[in-house]
């Protein structure tokens, strides 16, 4: 009989569930994402729609601009990188071992959350200036970490680190140990049960925890600003492009940039959604 | 390959769980672990497989002490009762995993592992499957891949842990039949713990039935049902009702009646008489019975149970009558059990 209604009437939206209140919470998330997203977003591609294609691809192609967004998602997916490998083995050594200190190395890996990023950026450019810390060790190397781009991949590991520890922590506490023993009395030594069976298992949330953190640094402005150096063409940006452009009252230039970085963002994390659709759909994860 | 465990314990943070345990598992038999929770069955059964290390004693595996072995060198086929697939691994994958990750040397080529997956799918009748992840599978699918998967590399011994205790009564018992079938056709030594006596004495050529860290009876199903060496084991397989009694020179007595039945190797005092509540007979008159008033009384399937209370401290037992006995009706029943165990009172 509700196949009979339902085809009668047409495409509609599928009922969830009989308890009420689809109607509600939905008309309440439409508004919300339209007044907090979608509404500052198209402002976004309008005023950037003002300067006419010409002028757009002009700014798009424009030598500067190009080199910002290369350093801005290059060293994002740079510390993107850096931050899965390192996040995952910092949640293994949560969730795994028993030590003392363990909680406060669980609170400190939130402290960037909590953090204001001009204040990690100002100590990050202090540690690793020339003259700094750790600057200092890495001078008579021939390593210059503040004022490069390697600088801007620096803090945004800093920044991005608890995405990755957050969104993998709770999946790995979850690990079946009787998947682990199968394996082992299948034969399979602890490397193998490692890499074959606990880490593809956790691939998901891994992938999460990267698209966060690659998401969190290619819009991250306070601490690379301090220790980038900003010099045009070599560590410079595009946030602080954006921020340029703005102080010499070019908004359609500013907007321009902001609508590209707009697009490349928003498709990359589409791709991983649809990846992670995929992957759910297959193995069955969070059914 | 013949199992042999020898005077193992087990401590968990100085608590026992298991007490001198020794038991001798002939090649090719199908042994049940049965006991409530709490008994030390599962951890027996982790002890074989090297999933836990014994605190004392050894466990052989043939002629060749496995204590020291890992899980890994052990070659043993684990089930779990929550089947622990690897779920992003499709069905054929999970079932290749142990012949994969083996050393180069005795890997066997990737053609020979699909086919020897393939091979184990027929067996457990999953053939065309093997495409699928498990969590396309239904709960019984799933359990036949890990015990594919606990084939593939040709296990020393098969343990299975409540394997069918995650599934519902019907797959169970299908489930049953069909572990049976593969454990004839295979010949695997294979060790499986339930809490379901039915299953366990169903399947089993030899019950181990286990109570508080220790084994207390091992037999077939006809010993453990038909001579239950314990109170123990004696209420905990079957139905059975029990009354405290008097033994006095070989005679039982109920308070100052005989009952009409003797145990003639039982000292003198308080005991504790077991019998099953089918394996009476109804009496008429009362010179050496058991006689109590009807308490209660309800259908069960083909017969009719009456409880009966017994005696001035009201002992409650229960009989069993055919359909249409007369005696139902009436307020008084009269009975003596046919067979009957007694077992002296600090025994029981």
């Amino acid at each position: 009989m509700t196949t009979t209604a339902t085809a009668s009437r047409g495409w509609q939206f599928r009922r969830p569930s009989v308890i009420p209140g689809f109607g509600l919470t939905f008309g309440f998330t439409i508004v919300y994402l339209t007044l907090i997203i979608l509404i500052p977003l198209s402002g976004v591609a309008w005023r950037s729609a003002e300067l006419g294609w010409a002028d757009f691809w002009a700014i798009a192609t424009d030598e500067r601009t190009l080199k910002a967004l290369e350093i801005s998602f290059g060293a994002s997916l740079i510390a993107a990188i850096v931050n899965v490998i390192f996040g995952v083995l910092v949640a293994w050594v949560l969730v795994r071992y028993r030590f003392p200190g363990r909680r406060i190395i669980d609170a400190a890996v939130d402290l960037p959350f909590a953090l204001p990023t001009a204040v990690a950026g100002i100590a990050l450019a202090a540690i690793y200036a020339p003259n700094g810390w750790v600057g200092q060790l890495l001078a008579p190397l021939g390593i210059k970490v503040a004022f490069t781009p390697l600088g801007i991949v620096i803090a945004l590991i800093f920044i991005g680190l608890p995405f990755v520890v957050r969104t993998v922590q709770p999946v790995m506490e979850e690990i079946d140990r009787e998947v682990e023993e199968a394996a082992a009395t299948l034969g399979a030594n602890r490397f193998q049960t490692i890499t074959r069976v606990i880490l593809p298992g956790l691939a998901p949330a891994v992938l999460t925890g990267f698209a966060l953190a690659f998401a969190r640094a290619v819009g991250e402005y306070g601490s690379v600003i301090f220790i980038a150096g900003n010099i045009p063409y070599v560590s410079e940006i595009a946030p602080l492009l954006i921020v340029i452009r703005l102080e010499e009252f070019n908004y359609a230039g500013a907007t321009a940039v902001a609508a590209i970085m707009l697009v490349i963002s928003f498709a990359m994390l589409f791709v991983i959604n649809l990846i992670q659709a995929w992957s759910r759909r297959r193995y069955g994860y969070g059914a | 390959m013949d199992v042999s465990i020898r005077h193992v314990r087990k401590e968990f943070n100085h608590f026992p769980a298991l007490h001198d345990v020794s038991l001798d598992i002939r090649s090719g038999e199908l042994i049940a672990l049965l006991g409530p929770s709490g008994s030390g069955k599962t951890t027996l059964l982790r002890l074989i497989a090297g999933l836990e290390r014994p605190s004392e004693g050894s466990i052989f595996f043939g002629n060749e002490d496995a204590s020291h072995r890992t899980v890994q060198e052990r070659n043993v086929g684990f089930v779990f009762q929550h089947y622990a697939l690897f779920r992003h691994m499709t069905v054929a994958d999970n079932i290749g995993f142990g012949l994969k990750v083996r050393p180069g040397a005795t890997r066997p080529e990737k053609a020979e592992i699909r086919r020897r997956a393939s091979e184990l799918l027929d067996l457990v009748q999953l053939s065309g499957l093997e495409k699928r992840y498990p969590a396309q599978l239904s709960g019984g699918q799933r359990q036949r891949v890990a015990l594919a998967r606990a084939l593939a590399i040709e296990p020393k011994v098969l343990l299975l842990d409540e394997p069918f205790g995650a599934l519902d009564a019907q797959v169970r018992r299908e489930l049953r039949r069909w572990l049976r079938e593969i454990h004839d056709t295979t010949g695997h030594t294979t060790v499986f713990v339930t809490h379901d006596q039915e299953e366990a004495l169903e399947l089993a050529d030899r019950v181990v039935v286990m109570s508080q860290g220790r084994i207390e009876q091992v037999g077939t199903a006809d010993d453990v049902y038909d001579m239950p060496n314990s109170p123990f084991v004696y209420g905990f397989i079957g139905e059975s009702s029990s009354l405290p009694v008097k033994v006095d020179n070989g005679e039982l007595w109920l308070a100052d009646r005989t009952i009409g039945i003797s145990a003639q190797d039982v000292p003198n005092g308080n005991a504790t008489l077991y019998f099953r509540p089918q394996e009476i007979e109804l009496l008429d008159g009362c010179g050496g019975c058991i006689a109590g008033t009807v308490a209660g009384s309800r259908r069960v399937a083909g017969t009719r149970r009456v409880e009966l209370e017994i005696g001035g401290d009201r002992q409650r037992v229960e009989v069993e009558l055919p359909i249409g006995h007369p005696a139902a009706q009436q307020s008084r029943v009269a009975f003596r059990p046919r067979r009957y165990k007694v077992f002296p009172a600090q025994a029981a």
